[in-house]
């Protein structure tokens, strides 16, 4: 089965949208496969050693699994990549030539890197519509979104991702007025329509049904290939219906690294981390 | 053109608003100007101007719920750009006054000659033509209020933060304006006008004129302010008003969106100046005192934040209530606003609009 029938048996949806294949920045240097590069990173907090001379490597069209226990540095990884935190040394590289470490918040999310948090945050007092509007790939600047006015491709597009999102009857209500999951969705949704080539995505099923994990799980498989996809998660079981690599981070610092079966198997992890649960 | 009625089809007081000003602004001179005093609908010249006055405190409020009520900037100091613009146009009208002031010196203003100076100070020059001071009125404040913006919205100042600075800022501002040496007249201001555009300013005409156009600008303002809100950008201000930082992650340079409707608001507020100060017949520095820009903040809280002609209504509202209560209790009136400002707070958080949509939406 192709990703596009696999999306079409889940979402029942009869022709189901193929996400465009992200613009990438002409900068954007990907010759040697690798989208991500981070290359003893290290931050502290207060003296606290939040992020500890981390080293990762995300190739072009990946889906990897962040796993590690609270307080092991995952969001702090994720404030690094998109300019929100500046690490006290180290480099971060998108690609082979975009200095990550040179750039701030919309510079980033311009060179097509996207982000959805941990708790899911949406502009609460719009319209589901501007939530998606707002957050769609285009010119950013002051006077252009003034004058900016959806032409038919782009509603379209704003339809198919409300469609995925399962949202297309709330369309005119508030989005600080859906359930948690709905907001999740919400999220997932703006990040589609931001169509980066880097998908940052942490805890992504927190607050979701069984049935929309399937949904969330068949969703990033499909949007792998074409994008990569870093997925910082705490469900394991979620994490093994998706994972092809998982890194566990533990204490900063990159622990093990590997396939589901093989991170699981190693005895170090199994003390830090998985020990915790009855696997 | 479609565009503009959509929108206005989705704000319905607005567009009454609009209609109203409208017709205000040929029938209010018709009925100062055409019907004879006797006449029951004759309007008095006193009540025209005051109204004129009201418009352009209107305005202002426009101005300051764009991005209070929008962006979620409070600012505390927007008298200054207001006062900026209405110092533009007094230095025009004083250079009309040439050789009829109380000195008969053709060139320089009366306080000029009375401080004993030989020369026109370098930033006078130009105003002599209306086009000029037209083009400073809204030159000047923008730039303040650019340069102002740039270095506060850059460094991420936010909240309470940049209300201190918005309110030292107008402060700044009063005492050097009280300072005889800056040139802007010191503490009595620029006054005593007679003509503008050569004619006179004690004519009832002219000042159906400058009503006329006190409404009309209000209503350009108005309008221009609904495009912005109604726009991507104006979803993309809510959105930082709410949740700025998220916005940064989405692609948008959040400091320069800032930039740009703050310095649009603040030439706003410079229009509504430079038409009060031949309307009122006056310009002195304590236009510049934070108390007024705090009252511009209260007439937009009492009016309802963030749906523009609740800022419209709000100025009317405090500003006739001032009217009234200065005359009845002069000592007192303050405490009255005060009081306004409490109660609103507490009561109507979405002011008088907030109100009445809550009662419509019962019925």
């Amino acid at each position: 089965m192709t990703a596009r029938d696999r999306l079409r048996a889940i979402f029942g949806i009869e022709d189901p949208i193929i996400f465009p294949i992200p613009e990438s920045s002409p900068e954007l240097d990907l010759r040697h496969g690798v989208i991500l590069y981070l290359e003893g990173i290290s931050v502290s907090f207060d003296g606290f050693k939040a992020i500890d001379d981390l080293n990762l490597y995300i190739d072009d069209g990946e889906l990897r699994c962040v796993i590690g226990p609270n307080g092991a540095g995952k969001t702090t990884m994720m404030d690094i990549i998109t300019g929100k935190t500046k690490p006290d040394s180290g480099s971060a590289w998108f690609g082979g030539t975009i200095d990550l470490l040179q750039m701030d918040e919309p510079g980033i999310a311009e060179a097509g890197i996207g982000r959805k948090f941990q708790k899911p945050t949406v502009f609460e007092e719009l319209i589901v519509h501007s939530n998606l509007e707002l957050a769609m790939a285009g010119n950013k600047a002051a006077w252009p979104t003034f004058l900016a006015r959806l032409d038919d491709g782009q509603k379209d597009r704003i339809n198919e991702t409300l469609k995925l999102i399962n949202l297309e009857s709330l369309t005119k209500t508030k989005a600080g007025s859906l359930s948690h999951g709905q907001k999740q969705w919400l999220e997932i949704g703006m990040l589609l329509m931001q169509n980066p080539k880097l998908l940052l995505i942490d805890e992504p099923v927190a607050g979701m049904t069984q049935q929309e994990m399937e949904r969330t799980a068949e969703l990033l498989t499909s949007l792998a290939g074409s994008h990569s996809v870093v997925v910082v998660e705490h469900d394991m079981d979620f994490i093994r219906s998706i994972a092809r690599k998982v890194s566990v981070l533990h204490q900063g610092r990159i622990l093990a690294e590997g396939t589901m079966d093989e991170v699981q198997n190693n005895q170090q992890v199994i003390e830090v981390y998985l020990g915790e649960y009855p696997c | 053109m479609t565009h503009i009625a959509r929108i206005l089809k989705d704000d319905r007081p607005g567009a009454a608003l609009l209609i109203m000003l409208l017709a205000a602004s040929a029938v209010v001179p018709f009925c100062n100007l055409a019907l004879a005093e006797g006449n029951p609908l004759h309007l008095p010249t006193y009540s025209m101007t005051l109204w004129g006055k009201y418009l352009c405190y209107a305005l202002l409020a426009v101005s300051v719920d764009l991005i209070w009520g929008y962006l979620g900037i409070l600012s505390l100091g927007h008298g200054a750009f207001f006062a900026l613009g209405g110092y533009a146009m007094g230095m025009y009208l004083m250079r009309q006054i040439g050789g009829r002031g109380v000195y008969g010196n053709p060139v320089l203003p009366d306080f000029m000659v009375f401080l004993n100076w030989k020369e026109l100070p370098w930033f006078w020059h130009g105003f002599q033509w209306f086009w000029f001071a037209a083009l400073m009125v809204v030159a000047v404040p923008s730039a303040l209020a650019f340069v102002f913006g740039r270095f506060a919205f850059r460094s991420r100042v936010t909240g309470v933060y940049l209300s201190i600075i918005t309110q030292a800022l107008t402060y700044a501002l009063l005492l050097a304006f009280f300072r005889n040496e800056m040139g802007f007249g010191g503490n009595n201001g620029l006054t005593d006008f007679k003509d503008i555009l050569g004619f006179s300013l004690q004519e009832d005409a002219t000042r159906a004129g400058l009503f006329a156009l006190s409404a009309l600008a209000l209503a350009a303002g108005y309008l221009a302010c609904r495009l912005i809100t109604a726009s991507r950008l104006g979803m993309a201000c809510t959105a930082i008003r709410d949740q700025e930082s998220r916005l940064r992650f989405v692609g948008y340079r959040v400091e320069n969106i800032k930039l740009w409707v703050f310095t649009f608001s603040a030439a706003l507020a410079g229009i509504a100046g430079a038409l009060y100060v031949p309307q009122v017949g006056i310009i002195n520095p304590t236009e510049f005192s934070p108390l007024n820009s705090i009252e511009i903040v209260i007439m937009v809280a009492v009016g309802g934040r963030a749906s523009l002609y609740g800022a419209v209504a709000g100025a009317i509202l405090v500003n006739a209530a001032k009217s009234w209560l200065t005359v009845a209790f002069p000592d007192a009136w303050l405490f009255g606003l005060g009081a306004l400002f409490v109660f609103v707070t507490l009561f109507l958080p979405y002011g008088v609009v907030g109100l009445i949509r809550k009662k419509g939406k019962r019925s």
